[in-house]
C-alpha cells in the first residue's frame, strides 16, 4: 500500500480548530514533516496522513477526538511507531494523533506494586523507574528501549518473558480511555474485580480500534532472588526442540525459552557479536526464582539439553554475560539487515508440540521458493518469528517473499495456532483473519467495535477484513414466508 | 438504588417447540427448588450439544423468553433479582473434557464439566488448572467463568481472565462464536474470553473454554502465623509481598474472637521449599508461627456455613488497605452488633461474612460498609443477603463512568435482553 504521494487537504477551518486545541507546535501539516508518520515499523505499507496532532494532555486528546467525531474524520493513535503489523499506519484522509508528549510517569506505588503512566512512556522507563526498589515491568518486547506503553496496550505486546509472566494484558489493571466520541471513561482500576464487564481486558490488544488510552495503571513484579541464563548449542532446531519438550515435560516453567537457527545466529554475530556458537539450533533458557530451586532445576535443564544432543552449554556467570546473551537475541530482527537488504518478520503461533513439523515445512517452502528464511522464536510458547529475506531491487522478490510469509501463517493456522502472537493483525494481516476465524466469529467480535465506535472512526480499516455495519441489529425473529409455508428452516 | 417491582410479566412457554429441539426427555417443568431469588421459572431445558443450545437460545430470543443459564447452580444467587426468568438453560449435559493437549499444556472443556472432574483428568498427566474455586465438586467451569470466582492461587497464577485462552459463546440470535484459540500466545482479534469472564451470562452462554495449564507441584507446604492486630497483619503481608519469596498462596483469616492469621503456601522442590520457609521465618518479627489448620485453603468456602440472617460480601481494596479494612469492619461490627468473619487474599480481594440478628437493618449496614470501602477506594459486592433486603438493593454497587458503555455492549450482544435480565450491574 503506497498512497504516500497523495496528500488530502483538510478544511482550514478544522485545522484552525485543531491548532487552537494543541497549539501551533502541536499540529503538523507540512508534507515533509508528515512523511515521518507515513508508516510504522512495517515500512512497506505507507499512507500520508492529512495532519498529525501532538496533544500534551488528556483534555487535548479529548478535544481533538471530539472534532474528529463531529466532522467524521478518521484518526489513528500512534506511540513510538515501532509496531510491526501496520497498526499505526495512517488512514487516507485521516489524522494521526501522536502520543509521545504524554510521557509522564504519574505515580509509583511500591507497596501495592502499581505504577500509573501516560501512554507515551517508554516500556523500559517503567522498569528503570522501579528497579532501585527491586521491581520490574514484566512485558519485554525486543523493542522495549523505544516502544511505548500505549502501543504495548494497543497490541497486547509480549516478549521473551511472557512465557512465565504473561502479556501486557496481565499487567494492565486499569485504563483512562478517550472513546471515539470524545467522552472519557475509566475501565478497570487500581483494585481488582471492579463490578461490570472486563472492558479493560477487551481494550488491551484492540489495536487502537476502540479509542485512545490516556492513562494506564500497570502492575509491576518483584525481581526474583536469582536469574540464571543458559545457552545450549545443538546441531539442528529439531534437537533443540526436543530439549524444549523435555524441559516442559519435566514440569518446569522457565522465565523464557528462546531458539534461533543458524541463519539468525549468523545475523546476530555479524551485528552485535554476541559470541554465540556456530550451530544449527541455539537454545536460550532462563530460569528465575528462589536460589535453591533454580540451581537444582538448572542442573536438570543441562542434563536434558545434553541428552538431546547439545554439544556446548554455557551458563552466564555474571549479569554482564546474561545481558550479552540476550543482546544477540533481542537484536535479531535488526541484525538480519546485515545479511539481507530487505526482510519480512512474521509472528505466527503453533502449539508447541507442532514446532518440529512446522519448522521442517518452513524449510521446504523456503527451498521451493528460493527465498531464505531465518528463524528466531519464543520456543516455550510456540511463537515463531520467521524472517523472510529478500532483495527488493530484484523484480518479483518482494511479492514472492510476501507470499511465502503468508504461506507460513496458513501453516500455523492449520496446526491449530494463530496468525499473530504479539505483533497484532493491523493492516498487514487483516485479510488473514477469515483463515483463522469463521464469519460468525468475526461478526461477533465486531459487536464490541459497534459498542465502542459505531461510526468506525478510531483506526478504521484495521484488524477486520470488512467492517460490520453497526446499524444492523439483531431482534425478535420474524419468520420468513417460506418458513411459515414449511419450505425452509432457519438455522 | 435499584428497586425491583414484585409484579413481573412472565411469558408463557410453548413447551412442545422447545422439546422438539432438545428431545422431550430433556425438558422438564421447573420446581420451587429451581427458583432464582424467589422468581419461579417455568421450564428447565438441558441441551445435549452446542448446536442444540444455540437453537434453544435462538428460539427464546425470537419468542421473547427470558433465559437463566445454569450449571450446578452453586452461585445462582450472585447477582440482582432477575426481572424475568421463564426458562432455565442447564449446561449439565455439556460436560466433557474435549481435549487435554498435555504436551502443549492446554485443555478444552465444556461449560457443564465440574472443576473437580476437570482437575482429575488434567492430573492424570501431572497438570492442573492453577485455580481454586468454591465447591469444586459441583461448580461447573461455565459457572466459575461467568461469576469470576477466584481463590488463593490467583496471587501467583493470575485470575481466570489470565488462564483462559479461548472460548465458544452461544449468542441469543443462535450464533456460535469462537474467540481466542488453542495457543497460549495469540492476539488475533478482540479478546472475547475476557469479556465473557465475569459477565454473569448476560452476553451469551459459554459452551466451551480453553485454558492454559500448569504442572502439578512436586511438593507443597503451608505455614500459618498469628499477628497481634490488623495493622501488624497488614505489615507482615506487605513485607512478604515485597520479599523475593515465590509463594503460591497468601491468605488472611480474621474474626472477632482470635488474632488475625496469615497462611503462606510454597510449592516446588523440597529443597526450594525448605530454603523459602527459612527465609519467611526470618521475616516474622511481628508474627508468631501457629499450627496450620487442616483444610486451611478451603476456609473461604467455610464462610457459607453459620447462623442466619447473614450477609456475604466480596470486597476489593489495595493490598496496603487490608489492615484498615479489617479494622473498619471490626469497628462497624461492634457498633452494629454483628459477628464478622473474613478470608482475604494478599492481592486485596476477600470475602466477608457478617452474622446479624432478626431486625438487623441490613440496608443501613451495607450503606455503612460501602462508605468505608469508598474511603479506601475499594468496592463491595453482595453475594448473599436476606431476600427481603435484596429487592431494595443493587448488589454490585456503583460502576462509575463506564456504565453507559457496558449497556451499549449488552445491547449489541443481547438486544432483546433475554439473558439474565436485570441481574448484572446497572440493571443490565
Amino acid at each position: 500500500m503506497r498512497d504516500v504521494g497523495r496528500l488530502i487537504k483538510m478544511d482550514t477551518r478544522i485545522l484552525d480548530e485543531f491548532r487552537s486545541i494543541v497549539g501551533k507546535d502541536g499540529l503538523i501539516t507540512e508534507p515533509e514533516q508528515l512523511h515521518t508518520y507515513e508508516c510504522d515499523g512495517l515500512t512497506n505499507y505507507r499512507v500520508l496522513p492529512t495532519a498529525v496532532l501532538l496533544p500534551d494532555t488528556t483534555e487535548e486528546v479529548q478535544g481533538v477526538v471530539r472534532v474528529c467525531h463531529r466532522e467524521h474524520i478518521p484518526f489513528v493513535a500512534r506511540g513510538s511507531g515501532t509496531g510491526l503489523s501496520g497498526g499505526a499506519l495512517p488512514v487516507k484522509g485521516g489524522i494521526v494523533i501522536g502520543l509521545s508528549r504524554l510521557n509522564r510517569i504519574l505515580k509509583v506505588d511500591i507497596p501495592n506494586a502499581r505504577v500509573v503512566v501516560e501512554p507515551g512512556v517508554l516500556n523500559l522507563s517503567v522498569t528503570q523507574q522501579v528497579a532501585p526498589r527491586g521491581y520490574f515491568y514484566a512485558p519485554d518486547p525486543s523493542s522495549q528501549q523505544v516502544c511505548s506503553i500505549g502501543g504495548n496496550v494497543a497490541e497486547n505486546s509480549g516478549g521473551a518473558h511472557c512465557l512465565k509472566y504473561g502479556f501486557t494484558t496481565t499487567h494492565v489493571l486499569g485504563l483512562e480511555v478517550v472513546l471515539p466520541d470524545g467522552s472519557l471513561v475509566h475501565l478497570g482500576g487500581k483494585t481488582l474485580d471492579r463490578p461490570g464487564y472486563d472492558l479493560a481486558g477487551v481494550f488491551v490488544g484492540s489495536e487502537g480500534t476502540l479509542g485512545i488510552a490516556t492513562k494506564i495503571i500497570l502492575r509491576i513484579v518483584k525481581r526474583p532472588e536469582v536469574i540464571q541464563t543458559l545457552l545450549a548449542a545443538f546441531n539442528s532446531t529439531n534437537e533443540a526442540g526436543a530439549a524444549v519438550s523435555g524441559i516442559i515435560g519435566a514440569g518446569m516453567l522457565p522465565a523464557a525459552i528462546e531458539m534461533m537457527d543458524n541463519l539468525a545466529i549468523q545475523a546476530a554475530e555479524a551485528s552485535v557479536h554476541a559470541g554465540y556458537p556456530d550451530c544449527g539450533g541455539l537454545l536460550l533458557v532462563e530460569l528465575d526464582g528462589p536460589t535453591a530451586e533454580v540451581e537444582l532445576l538448572m542442573e536438570q535443564v543441562k542434563s536434558i539439553c545434553t541428552s538431546c544432543g547439545a554439544w556446548e552449554i554455557r551458563v552466564a556467570q555474571s549479569e554482564a554475560e546474561r545481558i550479552a546473551i540476550w543482546r544477540g537475541r533481542k537484536s535479531a530482527f535488526a541484525a538480519v539487515g546485515r545479511i539481507s537488504p530487505n526482510y519480512i518478520v512474521q509472528d505466527g503461533v503453533v502449539p508447541r508440540t507442532a514446532l518440529p513439523r512446522i519448522l521442517s515445512e518452513i524449510e521446504r517452502l523456503s527451498a521451493a521458493a528460493g527465498i531464505r528464511v531465518a528463524n528466531v522464536f519464543h520456543a516455550g510458547d510456540g511463537n515463531l518469528h520467521p524472517l523472510v529475506l529478500y532483495d527488493g531491487r530484484v523484480p518479483g522478490q518482494e511479492q514472492s517473499a510476501t507470499e511465502l510469509s503468508f504461506k507460513i501463517l496458513e501453516l500455523c493456522v492449520q496446526a491449530g495456532g494463530s496468525i499473530t502472537g504479539e505483533h497484532g493483525v493491523g493492516e498487514e494481516k487483516k485479510n488473514f483473519m477469515p483463515v483463522m476465524f469463521a464469519e460468525p466469529d468475526l461478526e461477533t467480535m465486531q459487536l464490541v467495535r459497534c459498542a465502542f465506535d459505531p461510526e468506525h472512526l478510531s483506526n478504521p480499516e484495521k484488524v477486520f477484513p470488512r467492517p460490520r455495519l453497526c446499524g444492523e441489529r439483531q431482534g425478535i425473529h420474524e419468520p420468513h414466508p417460506l418458513e411459515i409455508a414449511g419450505v425452509a428452516e432457519y438455522f | 438504588m435499584l428497586t425491583v417491582s414484585n409484579s413481573r410479566v412472565q411469558t408463557e412457554i410453548p413447551a412442545a417447540e422447545l422439546g422438539a429441539i432438545v428431545g422431550a426427555e430433556h425438558l422438564r417443568p421447573a420446581t420451587p427448588a429451581d427458583a432464582i431469588d424467589g422468581i419461579q421459572p417455568q421450564w428447565i431445558v438441558e441441551p445435549g450439544s452446542e448446536d442444540e443450545l444455540a437453537r434453544v437460545l435462538q428460539w427464546a430470543n425470537s419468542h421473547g423468553v427470558h433465559v437463566v443459564p445454569r450449571g450446578h447452580g452453586t452461585k445462582l444467587e450472585w447477582g440482582n433479582l432477575p426481572r424475568q426468568a421463564e426458562l432455565v438453560l442447564s449446561t449439565l449435559r455439556l460436560n466433557r473434557v474435549v481435549e487435554h493437549a498435555w504436551g502443549d499444556m492446554t485443555a478444552t472443556v465444556e461449560a457443564g464439566c465440574s472443576m473437580a472432574e476437570f482437575q482429575q483428568i488434567l492430573g492424570e498427566h501431572g497438570q492442573r488448572l492453577a485455580y481454586d474455586a468454591l465447591w469444586p465438586e459441583r461448580s461447573t467451569m461455565g459457572g466459575i467463568l461467568a461469576t469470576n470466582d477466584s481463590g488463593s492461587y490467583r496471587i501467583r497464577f493470575g485470575a481466570l481472565r489470565d488462564l483462559i485462552i479461548g472460548i465458544t459463546l452461544a449468542l441469543p440470535d443462535g450464533t456460535l462464536a469462537k474467540s481466542g484459540g488453542k495457543v497460549v500466545k495469540n492476539v488475533a482479534g478482540y479478546d472475547l474470553p475476557k469479556l465473557a469472564t465475569g459477565s454473569l451470562g448476560t452476553l451469551g452462554v459459554i459452551t466451551q473454554a480453553i485454558f492454559r495449564l500448569h504442572p502439578l507441584p512436586q511438593a507443597v507446604r503451608s505455614l500459618s502465623f498469628s499477628t497481634s492486630d490488623p495493622t501488624s497483619m497488614n505489615e507482615f503481608t506487605l513485607a512478604i509481598q515485597d520479599s523475593k519469596l515465590a509463594y503460591t498462596g497468601l491468605q488472611i483469616r480474621a474474626d472477632l474472637n482470635d488474632s488475625p492469621c496469615l497462611d503462606v503456601r510454597f510449592e516446588g522442590t523440597p529443597a526450594g521449599i525448605d530454603a523459602q520457609s527459612r527465609q519467611l521465618l526470618s521475616l516474622t518479627e511481628k508474627a508468631r508461627q501457629v499450627e496450620t489448620p487442616p483444610d486451611v485453603w478451603n476456609k473461604r468456602q467455610a464462610l457459607w456455613t453459620g447462623k442466619e440472617p447473614n450477609l456475604l460480601c466480596k470486597f476489593s481494596v489495595l493490598p496496603s488497605q487490608l489492615g484498615a479494612l479489617c479494622a473498619a469492619v471490626f469497628r462497624a461490627s461492634e457498633l452494629l452488633r454483628l459477628t464478622p468473619r473474613m478470608v482475604a487474599q494478599g492481592l486485596g480481594l476477600g470475602l466477608l461474612r457478617l452474622e446479624g440478628e432478626e431486625g438487623s437493618d441490613w440496608l443501613a449496614i451495607i450503606a455503612r460498609l460501602r462508605e468505608e470501602l469508598n474511603l479506601l477506594e475499594g468496592t463491595l459486592g453482595i453475594l448473599h443477603c436476606p431476600l427481603t433486603v435484596k429487592s431494595h438493593l443493587d448488589v454490585w454497587g456503583p460502576v462509575g463512568d463506564s456504565e453507559r458503555l457496558m449497556h451499549r455492549v449488552k445491547d449489541q450482544f443481547d438486544p432483546v435482553a433475554i439473558l439474565n435480565p436485570g441481574r448484572f450491574v446497572g440493571g443490565i
